[in-house]
């Protein structure tokens, strides 16, 4: 075992809402939780997709909105303080023999646990790919979708499409080490926050970087080295020249991963029982969005029943051969201690 | 009844029938219309129902709520006749309105 493996009983992958009151279900009966998620935050979709939209359908809250909704599951869970592991991406899900299951993350990270819960929603949000012909062969050397380091962008001639806060915020960051900048952007108002944007026109005046009308049609270049991009401007096509390029369209959910660790999927979804949401590996569980069955309704308040009948079977993998005694939180001192509230 | 004609990239067409109220988009689900994502349901959180409104609808169509507009920047090209069909509301003075549907939703 690698020395910084880290151990816990319920290793749970997706902290959007589902995943997140699977920590208090399986909480309320003594189960830790590590809790990965791809984001760099708790919410999924919630948090990523709808933070300030009304929902409706949340059993007791006539109205809640996205965000409002995930800071108070954070709130509920709090007592059973989880391990929460952002920027993580799942690339190996293993179960050794007949006892605990092996979980590797991109980022290094690897846990040792006794059940692992899918909760996956729709997939891991992975950056929007514009569907240019051929850049496929720029990824990683000219094009990127994220700035990891920001070395890497020194000296380069730098095109960055897109309006909101990464498109801005890294138009801002970049252009003075680049050697050139422009922002591309399909119309001349942005979605980002109006000082960015102000700092960004600031800088065009100043001719320290440009900014263009268009969206991309073709890129030029070999071996995966851009030279240039094809732009459909308001004035017909134009060639910028660049040899980095930056396209911030958003996240969309990819099963990707899912897909890759061997489990049974059937239309991209993970069949499991209606008794313990259980998949056809012992142990292994798929709440939310993810999973399948007959009458499934994709809805949170599913997901929410879902982990609490999920949570009394993982109690048997943690405690074999032990009874499980049924409690109420709000007649059981037990699990008022547990709460923080006794 | 409302007819909605929708053109799919390589060319096939379908007409369905909308009921006024609903979206455009609802009437492609409801009526298993290819290429129309719906990735949101709805909300005006995506961008995954673009479509073109034909050019002699536009005007009828409507224009481009501001959110609908900050959405279209997660399209992939975007034309002057671009709309998020979750964003059009289904009229009887929509009655024949055709659309065509892009060769992917991005």
């Amino acid at each position: 075992m690698d020395a910084d493996t880290i151990t816990t009983d319920a290793l749970i992958i997706g902290a959007g809402p589902c995943g997140l009151f699977a920590v208090f279900e399986l909480g309320l009966l003594d189960i830790k939780c590590e809790v990965i998620d791809i984001l760099d935050r708790a919410g999924g979709q919630c948090a990523e997709l709808y933070p300030e939209k009304p929902i409706y359908d949340i059993p007791a809250l006539p109205i809640v909105t996205g965000q409002e909704l995930v800071d108070r599951l954070l709130e509920q869970i709090k007592p059973f303080k989880p391990g929460l592991h952002f920027n993580q991406m799942v690339t190996e899900l293993k179960k050794l023999g007949d006892a605990d299951f092996e979980v590797r993350t991109d980022g290094g990270l690897v846990f040792r646990s006794k059940v692992v819960v899918i909760a996956a929603g729709g997939g891991s949000f992975q950056p929007k790919k514009p569907p240019i012909p051929g850049i496929d062969s720029y990824e990683g050397k000219s094009v990127f979708y994220s700035v990891k380091k920001m070395d890497t962008f020194k000296d380069k001639d730098i095109l960055i499409v897109g309006g909101g806060d990464s498109a801005l915020d890294w138009t801002l960051n970049l252009q003075p080490i680049a050697r050139s900048l422009t922002l591309l952007h399909r119309r001349d108002d942005f979605r980002a926050a109006p000082d960015s944007v102000n700092k960004m026109r600031g800088l065009v005046k100043e001719g320290k970087m440009s900014f263009r009308l268009g969206q991309v049609t073709g890129l030029a270049g070999e071996n995966g080295d851009l030279s240039s991009v094809r732009v459909k401007g308001p004035e017909g096509d134009v060639t910028i020249a660049a040899n980095t390029l930056l396209p911030f369209f958003g996240l969309t959910m990819k099963l990707g991963p899912v897909a890759a660790w061997g489990i049974n999927l059937h239309e991209n979804l993970i069949p499991v029982d209606t008794e313990k949401f259980e998949t056809s590996v012992p142990g292994l569980f798929a709440i939310g969005d993810i999973n399948s069955y007959p009458g499934k309704l994709k809805l949170i308040l599913s997901g929410f029943h879902e982990a609490a009948l999920m949570a009394q079977q993982a109690f048997r993998y943690k405690n074999p051969g032990e009874k499980l005694l049924f409690q109420y939180t709000t007649s059981s001192s037990s699990l008022h201690k547990k709460l923080g509230v006794a | 009844m409302v007819k909605i004609t929708f053109i799919q990239n390589n060319g096939t067409v379908q007409t369905v029938d909308a009921q006024p109220g609903m979206t455009v988009m609802e009437s492609a689900v409801k009526n298993m219309v290819p290429g129309i994502d719906a990735d949101c349901g709805g909300a005006c959180a995506c961008a995954t129902c673009h479509v073109f409104v034909e050019p002699q609808w536009i005007e009828t169509a409507g224009k481009r709520s501001e959110m609908e507009e900050d959405m279209l920047d997660f399209a992939f090209d975007v034309r002057d006749n671009s709309r998020l069909s979750c964003q059009i509301k289904v009229t009887e003075a929509l009655d024949g309105l055709v659309v065509r549907v892009p060769e992917k939703q991005f």
